[in-house]
């Protein structure tokens, strides 16, 4: 009787004595742990204009520039970046957001953002022609990298990019005209998990 | 003072571009060296400050001179 007493007393220390170590130890352990773990990121990537083209391309290759795993999912529009042939424009119709500057000219020339008429806009043909060409002239004033560039440097540092199958197929897209550099040809199944997984992930 | 082994002029060059052509760079070089990095993004600064001490990489200098920000990295 006695001696299963001791037993429980026994186990009740060992317990409070486990406890106690793993209090002590368990951080500075997990701490370990997270710091050896290398940083990922995820990107759905589902624009395809011009201004939509450099976020994922500018996140991916800074992250890769860090060190980190970085896997993009390119699904509807998004797809049109994989293209060998880039050919993204962007238009400030229904985008209100985007300013409008000449990237020429002098300063105060420069720095006065016109308003553009949605029936301009509209009506001008060729007019999203007219706003590619100054958005890129802009950021090459501004050394900002073409989107073709980003995208290299994105390749050269190992950045995984697949593409959506369904929407390939949807849009009639021919594989033909994408990168080589596509690993995979993939559903929302196979790129959930890899989400999951990654610290970060961004849907674009 | 150990010799600057690579020099990196990213003057002109935006976001991300210093930071990913100072990635490309160190590369180049072996641990211990010194690569030297000249850009005219102010917000390099803090970029490269991030960078290295997110990679690991030793930030030895960063100085600014005249518009231009002069760093020097040494390789982990």
């Amino acid at each position: 009787m006695s001696s299963t007493a001791e037993n429980i007393q026994d186990n009740a220390q060992l317990d409070a004595w486990l406890d106690k170590k793993l209090d002590e130890l368990l951080p500075k352990k997990i701490e370990q742990i997270e710091n050896a773990k290398t940083p990922s990121m995820s990107i759905i990537a589902t624009k395809g204009t011009l201004d939509w083209a450099y976020p994922p391309f500018i996140l991916a290759s800074t992250a890769a520039a860090l060190g980190w795993e970085v896997d993009i999912f390119f699904t509807f529009y998004g797809l049109l970046l994989l293209k060998k042939k880039l050919a993204a424009e962007v238009s400030p119709l229904g985008n209100p957001a985007m300013p409008m500057k000449m990237p020429f000219g002098p300063q105060w020339f420069q720095d006065f953002d016109w308003p553009m008429p949605n029936l301009l806009m509209a009506g001008v043909p060729g007019f999203e022609k007219v706003a590619t060409g100054l958005m890129k002239k802009t950021f090459k004033n501004k050394g900002v990298a073409t989107v073709e560039e980003l995208r290299d440097l994105c390749l050269e540092a190992e950045v995984k990019m697949v593409a959506c199958q369904m929407t390939v197929d949807v849009f009639g897209f021919d594989p033909g005209e994408f990168i080589p550099e596509v690993t995979d040809f993939v559903g929302a199944t196979s790129f959930l998990p890899v989400a999951q997984k990654s610290d970060v992930c961004l849907f674009i | 003072m150990t010799e600057v082994a690579e020099k990196l002029d990213a003057r002109g060059m935006n976001c991300p571009l210093p930071i990913v052509k100072t990635r490309k760079a160190l590369n180049l070089i072996n641990t211990g060296e010194i690569l030297e990095v000249t850009s005219s993004d102010p917000g390099s600064v803090k970029d490269m400050a991030v960078f290295c001490e997110q990679t690991g990489n030793r930030l030895v200098a960063s100085n600014e001179a005249e518009s231009s920000y002069v760093f020097l990295i040494e390789k982990a």
